[in-house]
Protein backbone atom coordinates (compact mmCIF):
# COMPACT_ATOMS: atom_id res chain seq x y z
CA UNK A 1 0.00 0.00 0.00
CA UNK A 2 3.00 2.43 0.72
CA UNK A 3 4.44 1.89 -2.21
CA UNK A 4 1.32 2.55 -3.95
CA UNK A 5 0.96 5.86 -2.30
CA UNK A 6 4.32 6.52 -3.25
CA UNK A 7 3.78 5.81 -6.95
CA UNK A 8 0.58 7.77 -6.97
CA UNK A 9 2.88 10.88 -5.85
CA UNK A 10 5.37 9.65 -8.11
CA UNK A 11 2.90 9.61 -10.78
CA UNK A 12 2.05 13.01 -9.86
CA UNK A 13 5.22 14.66 -10.42
CA UNK A 14 5.72 13.11 -13.13
CA UNK A 15 2.68 14.27 -14.76
CA UNK A 16 3.49 17.52 -13.29
CA UNK A 17 6.64 17.51 -15.82
CA UNK A 18 4.86 16.07 -18.46
CA UNK A 19 1.91 18.82 -18.40
CA UNK A 20 4.77 21.35 -17.88
CA UNK A 21 6.33 20.01 -21.34
CA UNK A 22 3.24 19.35 -22.78
CA UNK A 23 1.41 22.72 -22.23
CA UNK A 24 4.06 24.35 -24.16
CA UNK A 25 1.78 25.88 -27.49
CA UNK A 26 2.79 26.34 -30.69
CA UNK A 27 0.56 28.37 -33.13
CA UNK A 28 0.44 26.82 -36.94
CA UNK A 29 0.86 29.01 -39.67
CA UNK A 30 -2.56 27.91 -40.78
CA UNK A 31 -4.19 29.37 -37.86
CA UNK A 32 -2.38 32.81 -38.48
CA UNK A 33 -3.43 32.94 -41.97
CA UNK A 34 -7.17 31.31 -41.39
CA UNK A 35 -7.92 33.60 -38.49
CA UNK A 36 -7.30 36.79 -40.33
CA UNK A 37 -10.49 35.19 -42.23
CA UNK A 38 -12.75 35.37 -39.32
CA UNK A 39 -13.13 39.21 -39.25
CA UNK A 40 -15.48 38.69 -42.29
CA UNK A 41 -16.70 34.84 -42.18
CA UNK A 42 -17.06 34.90 -38.26
CA UNK A 43 -14.40 32.67 -35.89
CA UNK A 44 -13.59 29.46 -37.29
CA UNK A 45 -15.19 30.48 -40.50
CA UNK A 46 -19.26 30.04 -38.62
CA UNK A 47 -19.97 33.32 -40.19
CA UNK A 48 -23.43 34.49 -38.07
CA UNK A 49 -24.86 36.91 -41.02
CA UNK A 50 -25.05 37.16 -44.27
CA UNK A 51 -21.23 35.96 -45.52
CA UNK A 52 -21.40 32.66 -46.37
CA UNK A 53 -20.29 30.22 -43.79
CA UNK A 54 -16.61 28.23 -44.69
CA UNK A 55 -16.12 25.79 -41.81
CA UNK A 56 -16.37 22.60 -42.55
CA UNK A 57 -16.05 23.04 -46.26
CA UNK A 58 -13.73 20.36 -47.91
CA UNK A 59 -10.16 21.15 -48.58
CA UNK A 60 -10.82 20.37 -52.38
CA UNK A 61 -13.63 22.65 -52.44
CA UNK A 62 -12.16 25.79 -50.52
CA UNK A 63 -9.03 25.78 -52.59
CA UNK A 64 -10.85 25.33 -55.72
CA UNK A 65 -13.09 28.36 -54.88
CA UNK A 66 -9.92 30.19 -53.88
CA UNK A 67 -7.94 29.85 -57.26
CA UNK A 68 -11.69 30.81 -59.15
CA UNK A 69 -11.49 33.64 -57.34
CA UNK A 70 -7.94 34.85 -58.23
CA UNK A 71 -8.56 33.83 -61.90
CA UNK A 72 -12.09 35.12 -62.01
CA UNK A 73 -13.69 31.83 -63.06
CA UNK A 74 -15.81 32.32 -60.11
CA UNK A 75 -16.92 36.11 -59.79
CA UNK A 76 -17.36 38.15 -56.56
CA UNK A 77 -17.27 41.06 -55.18
CA UNK A 78 -14.37 41.04 -52.69
CA UNK A 79 -13.13 37.72 -52.79
CA UNK A 80 -10.90 38.04 -56.06
CA UNK A 81 -9.15 40.86 -54.22
CA UNK A 82 -8.67 38.97 -50.82
CA UNK A 83 -7.31 35.79 -52.72
CA UNK A 84 -4.82 37.47 -55.10
CA UNK A 85 -2.89 38.05 -51.40
CA UNK A 86 -2.55 34.37 -50.76
CA UNK A 87 0.09 31.76 -52.24
CA UNK A 88 -1.10 28.04 -53.28
CA UNK A 89 0.73 26.49 -50.64
CA UNK A 90 -1.00 29.23 -48.31
CA UNK A 91 -4.44 28.26 -49.68
CA UNK A 92 -3.96 25.09 -48.85
CA UNK A 93 -3.40 25.92 -45.28
CA UNK A 94 -6.27 27.54 -45.13
CA UNK A 95 -8.56 25.17 -46.43
CA UNK A 96 -7.39 22.71 -44.43
CA UNK A 97 -7.80 24.79 -41.49
CA UNK A 98 -11.48 25.72 -42.48
CA UNK A 99 -12.18 21.92 -43.29
CA UNK A 100 -11.58 20.54 -39.69
CA UNK A 101 -13.57 23.24 -37.85
CA UNK B 1 5.82 4.17 6.18
CA UNK B 2 8.64 2.10 6.58
CA UNK B 3 12.23 2.81 6.68
CA UNK B 4 12.36 1.57 3.53
CA UNK B 5 9.56 2.72 1.76
CA UNK B 6 10.26 6.32 3.72
CA UNK B 7 14.06 6.88 2.28
CA UNK B 8 12.83 5.24 -1.23
CA UNK B 9 9.75 8.08 -1.06
CA UNK B 10 12.72 10.77 -0.51
CA UNK B 11 15.05 9.45 -3.05
CA UNK B 12 12.16 9.50 -5.72
CA UNK B 13 11.03 13.31 -4.73
CA UNK B 14 14.64 13.77 -5.03
CA UNK B 15 14.73 12.49 -8.40
CA UNK B 16 11.93 14.45 -9.66
CA UNK B 17 13.42 17.62 -8.57
CA UNK B 18 16.28 16.35 -10.39
CA UNK B 19 13.58 15.80 -13.92
CA UNK B 20 12.49 19.13 -13.18
CA UNK B 21 15.49 20.97 -12.86
CA UNK B 22 16.88 18.86 -16.37
CA UNK B 23 13.89 19.96 -18.06
CA UNK B 24 13.36 23.42 -16.91
CA UNK B 25 15.23 25.64 -14.82
CA UNK B 26 12.44 26.87 -12.44
CA UNK B 27 13.61 30.33 -12.56
CA UNK B 28 13.20 30.30 -16.05
CA UNK B 29 10.14 28.94 -16.27
CA UNK B 30 8.69 30.89 -14.13
CA UNK B 31 9.63 34.28 -15.80
CA UNK B 32 9.36 33.39 -19.64
CA UNK B 33 7.65 29.98 -19.74
CA UNK B 34 5.17 30.14 -17.44
CA UNK B 35 2.13 28.66 -18.82
CA UNK B 36 -0.11 30.76 -16.58
CA UNK B 37 1.41 34.22 -17.37
CA UNK B 38 -0.54 37.29 -16.81
CA UNK B 39 -1.37 39.39 -19.73
CA UNK B 40 -3.34 42.86 -19.35
CA UNK B 41 -5.60 43.80 -21.99
CA UNK B 42 -6.42 47.68 -21.64
CA UNK B 43 -9.37 49.03 -23.72
CA UNK B 44 -12.05 46.68 -24.79
CA UNK B 45 -12.81 47.62 -28.87
CA UNK B 46 -12.38 46.40 -31.79
CA UNK B 47 -8.47 45.49 -30.55
CA UNK B 48 -8.63 44.43 -27.26
CA UNK B 49 -11.57 42.29 -27.36
CA UNK B 50 -10.41 40.39 -29.80
CA UNK B 51 -6.82 40.08 -28.74
CA UNK B 52 -8.48 39.05 -25.36
CA UNK B 53 -10.37 36.21 -26.82
CA UNK B 54 -7.75 35.08 -29.16
CA UNK B 55 -5.16 35.05 -25.89
CA UNK B 56 -8.17 32.50 -24.60
CA UNK B 57 -8.41 30.69 -27.38
CA UNK B 58 -4.53 30.31 -27.95
CA UNK B 59 -3.94 29.27 -24.33
CA UNK B 60 -6.86 28.84 -22.39
CA UNK B 61 -3.69 28.40 -19.24
CA UNK B 62 -3.08 31.65 -19.35
CA UNK B 63 -4.37 34.57 -17.01
CA UNK B 64 -6.25 37.44 -18.71
CA UNK B 65 -7.57 40.43 -17.58
CA UNK B 66 -9.28 42.84 -20.00
CA UNK B 67 -10.08 46.38 -18.46
CA UNK B 68 -12.71 48.50 -19.84
CA UNK B 69 -14.71 51.31 -17.85
CA UNK B 70 -17.80 50.38 -20.23
CA UNK B 71 -20.57 47.46 -19.70
CA UNK B 72 -21.08 48.12 -23.31
CA UNK B 73 -18.71 49.10 -26.33
CA UNK B 74 -20.45 51.36 -28.74
CA UNK B 75 -19.28 50.78 -31.75
CA UNK B 76 -18.58 53.48 -34.44
CA UNK B 77 -18.43 51.18 -37.77
CA UNK B 78 -22.69 50.98 -38.43
CA UNK B 79 -22.61 54.53 -36.29
CA UNK B 80 -23.74 56.69 -39.37
CA UNK B 81 -26.84 54.28 -40.13
CA UNK B 82 -27.75 55.68 -36.35
CA UNK B 83 -27.60 58.76 -37.96
CA UNK B 84 -29.36 58.29 -40.67
CA UNK B 85 -32.21 55.99 -38.38
CA UNK B 86 -31.95 52.90 -40.51
CA UNK B 87 -30.84 51.38 -36.79
CA UNK B 88 -30.92 52.20 -32.91
CA UNK B 89 -27.69 52.75 -30.76
CA UNK B 90 -28.30 49.11 -28.59
CA UNK B 91 -27.67 46.94 -32.08
CA UNK B 92 -24.22 48.63 -32.43
CA UNK B 93 -23.38 47.77 -29.09
CA UNK B 94 -21.73 45.05 -27.16
CA UNK B 95 -21.04 43.36 -23.78
CA UNK B 96 -18.64 41.13 -22.88
CA UNK B 97 -20.83 38.22 -21.25
CA UNK B 98 -18.80 35.98 -23.44
CA UNK B 99 -15.76 37.15 -22.28
CA UNK B 100 -16.58 36.27 -18.63
CA UNK B 101 -18.21 33.35 -19.64
CA UNK B 102 -14.76 32.00 -21.55
CA UNK B 103 -12.78 32.94 -18.26
CA UNK B 104 -11.51 36.25 -18.80
CA UNK B 105 -11.76 38.43 -15.61
CA UNK B 106 -13.34 41.50 -16.92
CA UNK B 107 -12.28 44.27 -14.58
CA UNK B 108 -15.10 47.63 -15.61
CA UNK B 109 -12.56 50.49 -14.42
CA UNK B 110 -9.96 52.94 -16.11
CA UNK B 111 -6.06 52.22 -15.81
CA UNK B 112 -4.69 55.41 -14.57
CA UNK B 113 -0.90 55.13 -14.14
CA UNK B 114 1.53 52.13 -15.94
CA UNK B 115 4.73 51.42 -13.88
CA UNK B 116 6.54 49.95 -17.08
CA UNK B 117 9.64 49.16 -14.45
CA UNK B 118 7.67 47.83 -12.16
CA UNK B 119 5.12 45.66 -14.43
CA UNK B 120 2.38 47.37 -12.71
CA UNK B 121 -0.73 48.90 -13.80
CA UNK B 122 -3.19 51.33 -11.36
CA UNK B 123 -6.80 51.26 -11.54
CA UNK B 124 -9.25 54.00 -10.70
CA UNK B 125 -10.30 52.74 -7.87
CA UNK B 126 -6.26 52.66 -6.78
CA UNK B 127 -5.97 48.91 -6.73
CA UNK B 128 -2.18 48.06 -8.04
CA UNK B 129 -2.54 45.04 -10.89
CA UNK B 130 1.00 43.22 -11.84
CA UNK B 131 1.01 42.04 -15.48
CA UNK B 132 3.75 39.42 -17.29
CA UNK B 133 2.54 41.36 -20.80
CA UNK B 134 0.59 44.57 -21.25
CA UNK B 135 -1.86 45.52 -23.90
CA UNK B 136 -3.26 48.53 -24.50
CA UNK B 137 -5.71 49.64 -27.02
CA UNK B 138 -6.58 52.36 -26.23
CA UNK B 139 -8.59 53.76 -29.41
CA UNK B 140 -7.65 57.89 -29.96
CA UNK B 141 -8.39 61.00 -28.56
CA UNK B 142 -8.69 64.41 -29.83
CA UNK B 143 -6.28 66.86 -30.26
CA UNK B 144 -7.81 69.72 -28.72
CA UNK B 145 -4.96 71.77 -28.05
CA UNK B 146 -4.54 72.20 -32.54
CA UNK B 147 -8.11 73.34 -32.68
CA UNK B 148 -8.86 76.86 -32.56
CA UNK B 149 -12.04 78.35 -31.12
CA UNK B 150 -13.11 75.09 -29.61
CA UNK B 151 -12.32 73.33 -26.70
CA UNK B 152 -13.51 69.56 -25.73
CA UNK B 153 -16.72 70.67 -23.34
CA UNK B 154 -18.16 72.19 -26.90
CA UNK B 155 -18.86 68.85 -28.11
CA UNK B 156 -21.87 69.15 -26.55
CA UNK B 157 -22.90 72.01 -29.20
CA UNK B 158 -20.60 70.78 -31.98
CA UNK B 159 -20.21 66.69 -32.31
CA UNK B 160 -18.06 64.61 -33.63
CA UNK B 161 -19.31 61.45 -32.81
CA UNK B 162 -16.24 59.63 -33.85
CA UNK B 163 -16.60 57.43 -30.77
CA UNK B 164 -20.02 55.82 -30.30
CA UNK B 165 -22.18 56.42 -27.88
CA UNK B 166 -24.34 59.76 -26.77
CA UNK B 167 -22.34 61.72 -29.03
CA UNK B 168 -23.88 59.68 -31.87
CA UNK B 169 -27.25 60.37 -29.91
CA UNK B 170 -26.47 64.27 -29.84
CA UNK B 171 -25.44 64.58 -33.77
CA UNK B 172 -29.25 62.01 -34.51
CA UNK B 173 -31.02 64.62 -32.38
CA UNK B 174 -29.67 67.64 -34.02
CA UNK B 175 -30.44 66.14 -37.36
CA UNK B 176 -33.84 65.28 -36.67
CA UNK B 177 -34.14 68.91 -35.23
CA UNK B 178 -33.08 70.34 -38.30
CA UNK B 179 -35.31 72.34 -40.58
CA UNK B 180 -35.34 71.31 -44.53
CA UNK B 181 -33.61 73.43 -46.50
CA UNK B 182 -30.89 73.71 -43.64
CA UNK B 183 -27.02 72.87 -44.00
CA UNK B 184 -25.03 70.17 -42.26
CA UNK B 185 -21.57 70.92 -42.53
CA UNK B 186 -19.02 67.97 -41.98
CA UNK B 187 -15.20 69.02 -41.40
CA UNK B 188 -13.26 65.55 -41.66
CA UNK B 189 -9.59 66.12 -39.80
CA UNK B 190 -6.18 65.28 -41.86
CA UNK B 191 -4.23 62.11 -42.33
CA UNK B 192 -4.02 59.74 -40.07
CA UNK B 193 -7.05 59.24 -38.67
CA UNK B 194 -9.69 56.48 -37.28
CA UNK B 195 -12.00 54.90 -39.92
CA UNK B 196 -10.76 57.11 -43.36
CA UNK B 197 -14.06 56.25 -45.78
CA UNK B 198 -15.95 57.11 -42.19
CA UNK B 199 -16.81 61.01 -43.31
CA UNK B 200 -17.61 60.05 -46.52
CA UNK B 201 -19.79 57.03 -45.48
CA UNK B 202 -21.42 59.23 -42.85
CA UNK B 203 -22.19 62.43 -45.46
CA UNK B 204 -24.01 59.76 -47.93
CA UNK B 205 -25.98 58.12 -44.88
CA UNK B 206 -27.15 61.63 -43.90
CA UNK B 207 -28.06 62.91 -47.65
CA UNK B 208 -30.37 59.51 -47.41
CA UNK B 209 -31.77 60.38 -44.62
CA UNK B 210 -31.96 64.38 -45.73
CA UNK B 211 -33.53 62.72 -48.96
CA UNK B 212 -36.44 61.26 -47.76
CA UNK B 213 -37.14 63.73 -45.13
CA UNK B 214 -35.52 67.26 -45.94
CA UNK B 215 -35.22 67.37 -49.48
CA UNK B 216 -34.22 70.91 -49.59
CA UNK B 217 -30.91 70.39 -47.46
CA UNK B 218 -27.80 71.07 -48.12
CA UNK B 219 -24.68 68.87 -47.14
CA UNK B 220 -21.04 70.97 -47.16
CA UNK B 221 -18.19 68.81 -46.65
CA UNK B 222 -15.08 71.17 -45.55
CA UNK B 223 -12.31 68.65 -45.72
CA UNK B 224 -8.63 69.17 -44.34
CA UNK B 225 -7.18 67.04 -47.05
CA UNK B 226 -6.98 67.38 -51.04
CA UNK B 227 -8.30 63.17 -51.36
CA UNK B 228 -9.94 60.73 -49.19
CA UNK B 229 -10.53 57.22 -49.44
CA UNK B 230 -12.89 55.64 -52.20
CA UNK B 231 -13.19 58.94 -53.69
CA UNK B 232 -14.35 58.08 -57.05
CA UNK B 233 -16.77 55.31 -55.85
CA UNK B 234 -18.24 58.09 -53.21
CA UNK B 235 -18.42 60.90 -55.68
CA UNK B 236 -19.79 58.78 -58.32
CA UNK B 237 -22.86 57.61 -55.66
CA UNK B 238 -23.33 60.60 -54.50
CA UNK B 239 -24.23 61.76 -58.07
CA UNK B 240 -26.28 58.97 -59.23
CA UNK B 241 -28.65 59.24 -56.13
CA UNK B 242 -27.92 62.33 -54.35
CA UNK B 243 -27.47 65.02 -57.06
CA UNK B 244 -26.77 69.01 -56.11
CA UNK B 245 -27.53 67.84 -52.54
CA UNK B 246 -23.30 67.32 -51.60
CA UNK B 247 -20.63 70.02 -52.26
CA UNK B 248 -16.73 68.75 -51.52
CA UNK B 249 -14.25 71.51 -50.52
CA UNK B 250 -10.59 70.46 -50.20
CA UNK B 251 -8.31 71.67 -48.28
CA UNK B 252 -6.47 73.81 -50.85
CA UNK B 253 -9.70 75.50 -52.11
CA UNK B 254 -10.94 76.85 -49.06
CA UNK B 255 -11.89 73.10 -46.92
CA UNK B 256 -9.13 73.95 -44.40
CA UNK B 257 -10.28 75.43 -40.97
CA UNK B 258 -9.24 78.62 -39.55
CA UNK B 259 -10.92 78.31 -36.06
CA UNK B 260 -14.58 77.54 -35.12
CA UNK B 261 -16.89 79.51 -33.49
CA UNK B 262 -18.77 77.53 -31.49
CA UNK B 263 -21.88 80.01 -30.09
CA UNK B 264 -22.89 81.13 -33.90
CA UNK B 265 -22.10 77.63 -35.04
CA UNK B 266 -19.62 78.84 -37.88
CA UNK B 267 -16.73 77.99 -39.23
CA UNK B 268 -13.84 80.12 -40.48
CA UNK B 269 -11.73 78.98 -43.35
CA UNK B 270 -8.10 79.60 -43.47
CA UNK B 271 -9.32 81.23 -46.85
CA UNK B 272 -11.07 83.60 -44.86
CA UNK B 273 -14.88 81.61 -45.84
CA UNK B 274 -17.66 81.81 -43.45
CA UNK B 275 -19.86 78.60 -43.34
CA UNK B 276 -22.61 78.96 -41.00
CA UNK B 277 -24.89 76.29 -40.68
CA UNK B 278 -27.63 74.49 -38.34
CA UNK B 279 -25.52 71.55 -37.55
CA UNK B 280 -21.75 70.76 -37.57
CA UNK B 281 -20.05 67.75 -37.30
CA UNK B 282 -16.29 68.80 -36.58
CA UNK B 283 -14.72 65.57 -36.48
CA UNK B 284 -11.11 66.42 -34.59
CA UNK B 285 -7.59 65.98 -35.41
CA UNK B 286 -6.33 63.07 -33.34
CA UNK B 287 -3.70 61.45 -31.48
CA UNK B 288 -3.51 58.08 -29.26
CA UNK B 289 -5.83 57.60 -26.64
CA UNK B 290 -4.76 59.42 -23.14
CA UNK B 291 -3.40 56.14 -21.37
CA UNK B 292 -0.68 55.53 -24.13
CA UNK B 293 0.60 59.85 -23.77
CA UNK B 294 0.00 59.32 -19.97
CA UNK B 295 2.55 55.89 -20.23
CA UNK B 296 5.23 57.79 -22.10
CA UNK B 297 4.44 55.14 -25.36
CA UNK B 298 3.93 58.35 -28.23
CA UNK B 299 6.29 59.60 -30.47
CA UNK B 300 5.96 63.73 -31.13
CA UNK B 301 3.00 62.84 -33.36
CA UNK B 302 1.21 61.44 -30.81
CA UNK B 303 0.87 57.71 -32.07
CA UNK B 304 2.62 54.41 -31.03
CA UNK B 305 5.34 53.41 -32.86
CA UNK B 306 5.74 49.26 -32.30
CA UNK B 307 7.27 46.82 -33.52
CA UNK B 308 5.04 45.97 -36.23
CA UNK B 309 5.45 42.35 -36.06
CA UNK B 310 4.23 41.65 -32.30
CA UNK B 311 3.23 45.05 -31.54
CA UNK B 312 5.34 45.34 -28.81
CA UNK B 313 6.58 49.11 -27.81
CA UNK B 314 9.53 50.45 -29.36
CA UNK B 315 9.78 52.46 -26.08
CA UNK B 316 9.11 49.79 -23.58
CA UNK B 317 9.36 45.71 -23.21
CA UNK B 318 6.69 43.58 -22.86
CA UNK B 319 3.74 46.16 -23.39
CA UNK B 320 2.28 45.88 -26.80
CA UNK B 321 0.20 48.74 -28.76
CA UNK B 322 -2.70 47.90 -31.42
CA UNK B 323 -5.51 49.29 -32.87
CA UNK B 324 -6.05 53.13 -33.92
CA UNK B 325 -3.19 54.15 -31.10
CA UNK B 326 -0.42 51.99 -32.81
CA UNK B 327 1.71 53.48 -36.41
CA UNK B 328 1.23 49.95 -38.35
CA UNK B 329 2.68 50.74 -41.34
CA UNK B 330 0.34 50.60 -44.38
CA UNK B 331 -2.79 49.36 -42.64
CA UNK B 332 -5.56 52.17 -41.91
CA UNK B 333 -7.23 52.98 -38.79
CA UNK B 334 -10.35 51.18 -38.72
CA UNK B 335 -12.14 48.12 -36.00
CA UNK B 336 -11.43 45.59 -38.71
CA UNK B 337 -7.14 46.59 -38.73
CA UNK B 338 -7.85 46.35 -34.95
CA UNK B 339 -9.44 42.83 -34.83
CA UNK B 340 -6.79 41.66 -37.32
CA UNK B 341 -3.67 43.48 -35.41
CA UNK B 342 -5.63 41.97 -31.83
CA UNK B 343 -4.82 38.22 -32.96
CA UNK B 344 -1.52 38.91 -34.51
CA UNK B 345 -0.72 40.23 -31.14
CA UNK B 346 -2.21 37.39 -29.35
CA UNK B 347 -0.19 34.56 -31.16
CA UNK B 348 2.98 37.11 -30.43
CA UNK B 349 2.21 36.86 -26.55
CA UNK B 350 1.55 33.10 -26.44
CA UNK B 351 4.53 32.15 -29.10
CA UNK B 352 7.09 34.24 -26.28
CA UNK B 353 5.58 33.03 -23.32
CA UNK B 354 6.20 29.49 -24.40
CA UNK B 355 8.77 30.07 -25.69
CA UNK B 356 7.46 28.59 -29.28
CA UNK B 357 7.86 30.18 -32.97
CA UNK B 358 5.64 32.78 -33.55
CA UNK B 359 4.27 32.11 -37.16
CA UNK B 360 4.95 34.34 -39.97
CA UNK B 361 1.91 37.13 -39.36
CA UNK B 362 -0.79 38.08 -41.68
CA UNK B 363 -3.08 40.99 -41.52
CA UNK B 364 -6.21 41.95 -43.00
CA UNK B 365 -8.71 44.77 -43.76
CA UNK B 366 -11.71 44.99 -45.09
CA UNK B 367 -13.94 47.90 -45.08
CA UNK B 368 -17.30 48.38 -46.19
CA UNK B 369 -19.24 51.68 -46.69
CA UNK B 370 -23.21 52.26 -47.29
CA UNK B 371 -23.64 55.03 -49.93
CA UNK B 372 -27.57 54.00 -49.41
CA UNK B 373 -29.34 51.08 -47.69
CA UNK B 374 -28.76 49.10 -51.07
CA UNK B 375 -25.64 50.54 -52.44
CA UNK B 376 -22.19 49.08 -50.82
CA UNK B 377 -18.41 49.94 -52.04
CA UNK B 378 -15.84 48.61 -50.14
CA UNK B 379 -11.81 48.46 -49.78
CA UNK B 380 -9.71 45.54 -48.75
CA UNK B 381 -6.00 44.34 -48.35
CA UNK B 382 -3.78 41.52 -47.20
CA UNK B 383 -0.82 42.33 -45.67
CA UNK B 384 2.92 41.57 -44.49
CA UNK B 385 5.30 41.70 -42.69
CA UNK B 386 9.06 42.29 -43.76
CA UNK B 387 12.18 43.66 -41.09
CA UNK B 388 12.58 46.73 -44.00
CA UNK B 389 9.12 47.50 -44.96
CA UNK B 390 7.09 46.69 -41.79
CA UNK B 391 3.81 46.27 -42.53
CA UNK B 392 3.45 46.32 -45.90
CA UNK B 393 0.00 45.15 -48.69
CA UNK B 394 0.92 41.45 -50.80
CA UNK B 395 1.19 42.96 -53.91
CA UNK B 396 -1.91 42.48 -56.33
CA UNK B 397 -3.98 42.12 -53.35
CA UNK B 398 -6.69 44.49 -52.28
CA UNK B 399 -8.24 47.59 -54.18
CA UNK B 400 -11.74 48.74 -53.73
CA UNK B 401 -14.99 48.13 -55.74
CA UNK B 402 -14.87 48.37 -59.56
CA UNK B 403 -15.98 51.78 -60.50
CA UNK B 404 -18.04 49.95 -62.98
CA UNK B 405 -20.40 47.53 -61.63
CA UNK B 406 -24.39 47.32 -61.89
CA UNK B 407 -26.74 48.28 -59.29
CA UNK B 408 -26.75 44.28 -58.36
CA UNK B 409 -22.87 44.56 -57.38
CA UNK B 410 -23.43 47.08 -55.36
CA UNK B 411 -26.70 45.86 -53.31
CA UNK B 412 -24.70 42.72 -53.19
CA UNK B 413 -21.86 44.67 -51.40
CA UNK B 414 -24.40 46.72 -48.79
CA UNK B 415 -25.85 42.72 -47.96
CA UNK B 416 -22.31 41.74 -47.64
CA UNK B 417 -22.06 44.97 -45.46
CA UNK B 418 -24.40 43.93 -43.12
CA UNK B 419 -23.01 40.71 -43.25
CA UNK B 420 -19.10 41.77 -42.40
CA UNK B 421 -21.11 43.50 -39.78
CA UNK B 422 -22.02 40.95 -38.04
CA UNK B 423 -19.18 38.56 -38.34
CA UNK B 424 -16.61 41.41 -37.12
CA UNK B 425 -18.64 42.15 -34.20
CA UNK B 426 -19.16 38.44 -33.39
CA UNK B 427 -15.09 37.74 -34.24
CA UNK B 428 -14.67 40.34 -31.56
CA UNK B 429 -17.40 40.27 -28.87
CA UNK B 430 -18.75 36.81 -29.39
Amino acid sequence: MHIKITATILLFFSSLVVSATGLAVEISQAAMLANSCAGCHGTYGKSPGAIPAINGKSASFIVESLKDFQSGARPSTVMGRHANGYSDQEIQLIAEFFSKH
Amino acid sequence: MNTYDRRRFIKLLGGSGMMLASFNPLTVFAQSNNPSARVIIVGGGFGGATCAKYLNMFDPGLSVTLIEPSKRFTSCPFSNAVLSGMRDLDSISYGYHAHVKRGINVVHDKVTQIDAAAKKITLGNGEKLSYDRLVLSPGIDFRWEDVEGMNASDMELIPHAWQGGPQTTLLRDQLVAMKDGGTFIIAPPENPFRCPPGPYERVSLIAHYLQQHKPNSKILILDAKEKFSKQPLFMQGWEKLYPGMIEWVSGDTGGRIDHVDVKNKTIHSESGDKHQAEVINFIPPQKAGLIAHTAGLTNSDGWCPVNQRTFESEVHSDIHVIGDASIAGKMPKSGFAANSQGKVCAAAIVSAVHGTKMPEPSYVNTCYSLVSPDYGISVAAVYRFSDDKGIYKVEGSGGVSPKEADANFRKQEARYAKGWYDSITSDSFG
